[in-house]
Parts: structure tokens; sequence; C-alpha cells
């Protein structure tokens, strides 16, 4: 060794590895206009097609006349169901176990719905042709209002379903009934609540929102007749699964169709759902012979691929008068839309709402969902969540807020006095999951002592003496949320889409440089998965990450995967990388042993390579391993490199979190300032903090606008009334707040480098803490509970109620 | 329809083509030019994906008719870089602030940042988050590309860049 020798530090810093601030490698091509998205796509010949929809929420379809359409120059086919029913597409099935109309079949079932794809030479032709489809309708009575949904004399909506007792997820109350699901005990839950000492109950509702990502849903399908393959780019969180589902949907042999995601502008939940854009396109250009291309407007995207949450939770808690919860009993009414388009597991109707009892030690729990039917756009997906897990914080975080200002208890301290205590990790909870790690009192302890919690609530006392007092207008909030996610779906046992456990893979082949690639089941919309999948091999076998290329989304080279949503890619297939990785290591063990003439259990690892065990002068460097793989392995063993690994989680991951929002309302105009936000995340192991971080934010970011103002609101005639960034509120630079972030480490005990997924957390944490901010600000007017979104009008209009407000 | 023919200045190169009255200037970008770093993400003018910079102003090209861009002088992103190749200050600033996610407003947010820095060479939070108000990012919550455009004039202006407490 002499001065040039690296040091281990060193060493460790070349690799890039977890733990470090990596700088993207993707930014290299965003950041200069070259990333490839599927409208970048252009094919030979390609065309366009385009949807003729229904201006009516509740209509029969009378008749469909394209004679007019077929006409206009550029314009060669109009598709129709009777079209689809040819090929048998005219329904096409959901991942909840519904089926959907591709085209109107007979009746629309909601505004925009789908009716005819006009296929032209390019996207002006096939808008000329949508004007001159006829479309003959006889409106029928609509629904809107989910309350109404199993009235007796409800419209019909699903005629489909006549004399369907049961569904996918057993039996069915009335026509409009999708399923009941519960779980729980509900004799130990009721009988809590008769002998509680102090009760609360809540009609908390979750209002229709959607994640809308700036990249709207798009895809090209290229059919090969001579070889009968099927070639289909797509903004596609799932890839592999879009490939299962036209396989047995459309009857072509799997191997024949490549589906290929490129560079995907952001997805939320919105693009893991099969659309009937999807399957017009493929059999237009099973059709035409040609390459189809459809891309949705941003109107289109908010009015009619899958929407989010639109559940109304009654909740009620049971506690003794010093503040220990005893009991929790939740009725959610689930406003599916038209169609039960939600993309859960397939045993999990109301996703993993499960998780209501949150962060607190809840002895005994019911919980009972029903689903309905309404004339709305179909769904719902999980917007930046695991699946339905933003509704269940945000029900248990307003709750406890509620059960707190019963009680006349600091909400942080009910919190504390409830928290499952870290010894009883892992905890079973009262509905049925095994929490696998957590210190909750320690994380909401930082974000008291950090942001001065005890100095805010003092502040808040004086202010409200000034406002009774008459000498201020403003009144102030603090939102506190304390969150459990559960995310990384998810372990076999109990988690699959269409009979498809939820695991996940990476196929890792190092090259004969010392060089390698990793092929991953999973599919980046931003999240920054080539950077940070190569810090987990850097790390686990020593080459820097800078020279391993990670590729996602290209069904025919990558390993099956179940794709990127719900938080899972870090807890299943980030796992799954590690494992491969191992596999790798112990390979290269060997052919170092070999190389250095030692047993292999002489050998340890050393950052970058394996060093002899009390000869450190005898190393071995993976590059040096890397080339010997292909060169001279010992004797009897396979050359090459690589391993492959599907990974089915032995459970879920639960992260958790601990956030407070400091909001100021003018109570005569309603306007609110977001004094302070503090997001204290705990999501184990950290891969890359940058990265964390920049999620964090962004996450925030949605549950802001969610939580402030982003609706998908319908009238009471069924139009829907937010169908542009005009009125459906997308918070700018300006609105935007500031972020803090911190974070506690907890790692996942079960998971092989101990990471949890951080993606979702701060939409899942952040609306209750933006919705308790508002909350707690107008409590000591005498109100319990304000129905989100808490945008201007809606403010000043609870201060009017509260008589605030002359 | 009958087609009228344009010239405009792209990036610097003289461009020409034939055009229907109503395509819009950034389906002309996108498809005729084939220069597909320009985005479009809602077609109404709100999210400023489409964001290319004619004539000196911040224009979305998606509410602009190609034949209204005849002669005009068009930068978009592909002509943002330095003329060696090397990333220019915002677009490194971008990178090294990790002011991007899924990619998607990036173009468009880069190529208002660039007027904004020639209109403003010194911007203050303020007028960076004013500045750059006509372009939606659903990824970052925007804080991360204030510091990205900070970086940038920091770089620009020759002085040391220094990050702002939290």
């Amino acid at each position: 060794m002499n001065d040039l020798t690296p040091t281990r530090e060193q060493r460790s810093a070349a690799l890039e590895g977890m733990g470090c601030k990596r700088k993207r490698v993707e930014d290299i091509r965003f950041t200069q206009g070259k990333g490839n998205y599927v409208d970048d796509v252009k094919l030979p010949g390609m065309l366009h097609g385009d949807f003729v929809r229904s201006p009516h929420p509740h209509a029969r379809v009378k008749k469909i006349d394209d004679s007019e359409a077929l006409k206009v120059p550029g314009v060669l086919a109009v598709i129709t169901a009777e079209t689809l029913k040819t090929v048998n597409l005219a329904w096409m099935p959901t991942l909840a176990g519904d089926v959907q109309m591709v085209l109107a079949d007979g009746k629309v079932l909601f505004q925009n719905q789908e009716v005819a794809f006009v296929v032209a030479t390019d996207r002006y032709a096939a808008d000329d042709g949508i004007n001159k489809v006829i479309v003959e309708y006889e409106p029928l009575p609509p629904l809107v209002d989910p309350f109404k949904s199993m009235d007796k004399d409800a419209p019909v909506l699903r005629e489909d379903l006549a004399g369907k007792t049961s569904g996918a997820h057993g039996p069915r109350k009335h026509h409009n009934h999708i399923f009941e699901w519960s779980v729980g005990d509900k004799e130990l839950t009721d009988a809590a609540f008769k002998k509680a000492e102090v009760t609360i109950k809540e009609m908390i509702s979750y209002h229709r929102t959607h994640p809308s990502p700036l990249e709207t849903c798009q895809c090209v399908c290229s059919f090969d007749k001579i070889k009968g393959e099927l070639t289909i780019y797509g903004t596609f969180q799932a890839p592999h699964v879009i490939r299962t589902v036209v396989s047995l949907i459309a009857k072509l042999p799997e191997q024949k169709i490549h589906v290929i995601a490129p560079d995907i502008g952001g997805g939320f939940g919105n693009k893991v759902g099969a659309y009937p854009g999807y399957i017009c396109a493929a059999v237009a250009s099973i059709v035409t012979g040609k390459p189809v291309k459809w891309v949705e407007d941003r109107i289109e995207n908010l009015t009619a691929t899958s929407f989010a949450r639109d559940y109304h939770m009654t909740t009620e808690i049971a506690a003794s008068k010093d503040g220990k919860v005893t009991g929790l009993r939740v009725h959610v009414l689930a406003d599916h839309g038209a169609f039960d388009a939600c993309a859960d597991p397939s045993k999990w109707p109301a996703g993993f709402f499960n998780i209501v009892t949150g962060s607190y030690d809840f002895p005994t729990a019911h919980l009972a969902v029903d689903g309905v039917y309404t004339n709305k756009a179909p769904g719902g997906v999980a917007y930046r969540c695991s699946f339905r897990v933003t509704e269940a914080a945000y029900c248990i975080e307003r709750a406890m807020d509620i059960l707190a200002q019963k009680l006349n208890m600091d909400p942080a301290e009910l919190r504390l006095k409830n928290f499952i205590k870290p010894e009883q990790f892992p905890y079973h909870s009262a509905l049925g999951w095994e929490y696998d790690s957590g210190d909750y009192h320690t994380a909401m302890r930082k974000m008291m002592e950090t942001t001065g919690y005890a100095a805010l609530r003092k502040e808040q006392a004086e202010k409200r003496a000034a406002f009774k007092r008459g000498e201020t207008r403003e009144i102030m909030g603090l939102g506190v949320s304390f969150f459990t996610e559960i995310v990384g779906a998810g372990p076999s046992k109990n988690c699959d889409i269409l009979g498809i456990a939820m695991f996940d893979s990476c196929e890792i082949r190092m090259h004969p440089t010392g060089a390698g690639i990793a092929r991953m089941g999973t599919k980046s919309q931003g999240q920054g998965h080539e950077t940070t999948w190569a810090q987990i091999i850097a790390t686990e076998i020593g080459i820097p990450a800078d020279n391993i290329m990670v590729e996602e989304g290209n069904t025919d080279t990558a390993p099956y995967g179940l794709g990127t949503y719900g938080s899972r890619s870090t807890p299943v297939a980030g796992a799954a990388i590690a494992m491969a990785a191992r596999k790798i290591k112990a390979k290269a063990q060997m052919i170092a042993a070999y190389k250095l003439e030692v047993h292999e259990d002489d050998l340890e690892f050393d950052i970058d390579g394996f060093r002899v065990k009390g000869l450190p002068e005898k190393f071995m460097s993976m590059k040096d391993i890397c080339w010997a793989a292909y060169n001279s392995v010992p004797p009897g063993m396979e050359p090459g490199l690589e391993a492959v690994s599907y990974y089915d989680p032995p459970n879920m991951t639960y992260p958790f979190g601990a956030y407070l929002c400091v909001m100021d309302i003018d109570v005569d105009t309603g306007v609110y300032k977001v004094r302070r936000f503090y997001a204290l995340d705990d999501c184990g192991t950290r891969i890359n903090p940058m990265i964390i971080e920049g999620q964090v934010h962004g996450g925030l970011t949605e549950a802001f606008a969610i939580a402030m103002g982003q609706e998908i609101r319908y009238d009471d005639t069924g139009n829907v009334v937010t169908g542009s960034f005009m009125d459906f509120f997308m918070p700018t630079a300006v609105e935007t707040p500031h972020w803090e972030t911190d974070f506690t480490v907890t790692p996942s005990p079960h998971h092989p480098i101990g990471a949890k997924g951080v993606g979702e957390s701060p939409n899942v944490g952040g609306v209750p803490a933006f919705s308790n901010a508002v909350n707690d600000a107008f409590s000591f007017l005498g109100s319990t509970h304000i129905q989100m979104p808490h945008d201007f009008w809606r403010n000043w209009r609870a201060a009017k109620d509260l008589g605030a407000v002359a | 329809m009958a087609k009228t023919h344009v010239t405009m200045k792209v990036n610097g190169a003289e461009v020409e083509g034939l055009v229907e009255p109503r395509t819009l200037l950034v389906h002309f970008i996108r498809e005729n030019l084939q220069m597909t770093g320009t985005h479009i993400g809602c077609e109404t003018t709100h999210c400023g994906a489409c964001t290319v910079d004619i004539d000196g102003m911040s224009v979305k090209s998606c509410t602009m008719f190609a034949v209204q861009a005849d002669g005009s002088d068009i930068i978009t992103i592909e002509g943002i870089a330095n003329a060696d190749g090397t990333l220019s200050a915002l677009q490194e600033g971008f990178r090294m602030m990790h002011g991007l996610q899924c990619g998607f407003c990036t173009p468009g947010m880069i190529v208002r940042a660039h007027r904004l820095l020639k209109e403003n060479p010194s911007p203050s939070e303020a007028e960076i988050r004013m500045g750059i108000s006509g372009n939606i990012c659903r990824c970052t919550g925007y804080q991360n590309i204030v510091k990205a455009i900070q970086y940038a004039s920091a770089k620009i202006n020759g002085v040391e860049f220094q990050e702002a407490a939290e």
C-alpha cells in the first residue's frame, strides 16, 4: 500500500451505494428534452384514434350513425360496441372482479363515457370524424348521490347484472350494490361501545379526486398480421400485468404480445388499470393493419380514467374518560361510479382499509364497507397511496382529533397515550394486520420538540383569546397527523392480481469488465429507479452504481413483476434486487476463493471485493472477479455471473410518520396561509436521502391540493363540473407551501435491507394534517368536523355557519 | 384542408413546413419538426409543459397556431444546452438540486426559467415562484425547482450558490 491507495471511505464513496445522495441518472436525458414518452413514439403509417363520448350521465343509446363521419377526409374507421362484439371485446374485466363496457353497449352510465372510437390518419382528422358521428340518446334519470344508490326506487344502472344476487365479493343487497366487506369482531366491539365512558361518532367524507399525472394515459398499438404479434407502447405502471390481461381477454398467445412502457410522465395510480383506449387502439390496429396511437386529453383524463377516493366513513370511537381508546367502529359507503374498476389486490374489495386502527392500540374494532354504483366515472384507484390507506389514515386521524376535542385533551397527548408501544412489535392489530416495526413515541416527541409544539399551542390560546376580544379576525390551527401506512403488497398468501401472486423480480447480469445490467419487474414513473436500484446493487456487490444500468418496462427482457404502485417497489422489488445481488456475491466468492487459492470460508467481503481473513494483502476486487467469471471459473462451475430473484415478501412493511401543519385563516375571506409544515418520515433504511426528500415534497404537495381544494365534483344532474385545470385545483409554485422534512430510522425486520418505502407516505399523512389544521382552527368556535376540501369559500362558509362572520 | 407555408428559426436553424391554419404550434414542433422535448400536458394553457421561447417571450405552444409563429425565432428545450453540448447552468441546476422527477414538466419549466433569468438574473424566491407559476409540476412540490433556478442564477452571475437553510 502507498499514499495513492484509496482509503476505505474513498472506496466506499466511489460506489455511490445506499445512503448516498446520488444524482439521478435519468436527469441527463430529461433535462435536455430527450426522454422518450409514449406520445414521442412514431411508427411508420401510424394512425390516430379518439373517442366519441357521451354528454349524458345516464341514457339509452338508440342509434349510432357513422355514415357522415366515414366521409370525412382521413377517417378510416369508426369502431362501436357492435364492432367489438365480433371479437368478444365489447366488455372487459376490471381488476376488481367487475366488468366494464369498452364502448357503450346499449346505454351509457357516466358523462364522457366512451361511445365510439374514430380512427384517422392524424389527430385532427380523428377529431373532425368525432364531430360527424351522430348518436341518438334517450336520457334516463341520473343517480349521483351514493347515499341514494340503495333507495328502493333508485334507477337500475347496471342492467347487465339483472338477477345477479352475488358479485365477485359475495352477496349483493340491491341492484346498485356491488359488495359488502366486513372485518373485525362485531360483538366484542359493540360490547366495548356499550360500556364506554365516552364515545364519538362522525360521518367523515373523503371526496372524489383524481391522480392527474402531467402526462395523460396513452398508448400506441401495432399488430403485425404476418407474425400475429401485438406490440403495445403504453403509459403502464404494471406492464407485465397488462400483457397478461391482454392475452387473456384478446385470446392472443402471451409470447406474441410485447408490452413496452417507455418513460412515464407521472402515474400516482392513474396508470395501473386497463382503459377502453388501450383495447380500442389494439382492435383498431388489428382491423386496419396499421399502428394506432391513442392519447387522452386532459379533460378525458379527469372525467373518464380512474378517479380516487369517494369514501364516506361513519366513524365511532369508544374511550375511557382519561383518553384510552377501547373500541373502533367504522362503516364506509364507497362510491365506485358506473363500474367497480378499483385497482386493488383481487381479494381486497376495499383495499387495505382495515389499517384504519392506525397507530393506536385498539383492543377491538369492526369495519364494514358497502360498495355502490352511481352515474359517475368508474374507479377508484389508489392516488399515491397503498390501496385505500389514505382514506383509512384520514378517517382515524380526523376521528382522534374529534375525540381529543370531546375529552378536552391535546391531540398530540391523546395520540401519545394510545400509541402501540415499541415493545409490542410485531403488533397484531384488531383488524388483522401484523405491524412489522415502529417507534411512534420517539417520532412524535421529535416532531413536538423540533416544531416547538407547546409554544405553538400557547400562541394559539392567546390568538383565540384575542379573537374573542375582537382584536383579530385571524384564527390559528395546528394539524397533527401520525400515520401508519401499510405498503409492499404483497405476500402471496393474501395478495394477488387476477390470480397472479404479488411478488416482484430482478435479474442482474454482470459483464466481463465489471459492469452490469439489472432488469426489473417494476416501472418508474419519476421515482428514479435507474438511480436507486443501482445503489442497492453497488452496496451489495461492490460495483460502482455508475457501472450498473437499470432497465425497466420491456416485458420481453424484464423478469415478470407486478409493477410500481402502492409503494411496493422498494419493499418488494428492492428486496428482489438485494437477493439477486447476494446470489451474484455468493458465486463471486467461490470464484475469488479459487483464484486466491483459499477456502471460501477464509474470505470476507470488504466494500468492493473479497479479502483473505488475516491476510489483508490478498484481495480480489469484484471487477476482477467479473473478468474471471468469463475466463477462469473453478472446475465444474458454469461460466458467467448472473442471477435472478423472484421475491415473495413474508409481510407488508409499515412506514410511519409524524406531521404538523400550522395554519392561519382569515375568517372574513376564508383565505388560509400555511405558515409551517413539518414532516417526519420513518421509512426504515434510507437508500437515497435526496430522492426520499423529493418524494416527500411531491406527496405533500398532492396532499395539500387534495385537502385544500382538489375535487372531482358532479352537479345534481350528473354533469362533471371540474373537467379542466381551471376548475380542478392544481397548485402552482405560488400556492405551494415550504416543506420541512425530518426522519427517524426504524428498519423493517423482515426486509433484506430494512427498507419500507416512502413515496406515498406524504400523501397519506399529509391530508389529515391539513384537514386537522383547518378543523383545529375552527374548533373553538364550536365545530367538530368540517368536510374537505377546505377551499377559501368553504372556510368562509364554515366561519359564517359558526357565527364568526355576519 | 388547404395548407400554408411557414418558415421560422428554431434553435438557430431555419425550418419550414406546410401546415393547416388550425395546426397548433406544439404539434408543428413535435410532429413536423420531430422535436419531442416540448410536451403536451393539458391543451388548455394551464400546465405549461409546452412552453417554448418565441422572440424573447415564454409562450405556451398549445395555444398558438403554427401560422402565427411564421417568421419568428423560437427556442425549445433542445436548444438550451451549451454550444459544446454540455448541460447549461439551468439544466445542471435541475440535476444537482433534484428539481425534477418524472421529467414531463421539465422542458417547459427549464425553457420558462431560461427566460425568467434573462429578465431577472438574480430573482428572489418569491419572484421565482411567481415567475414559474404558469408551469405545473406534479412531482416535486416546486421547492427543489426553486433551488435549481437559484443554483443556475448563482452560476450565471459567477457567485457561489448557497442553499437556503430549511
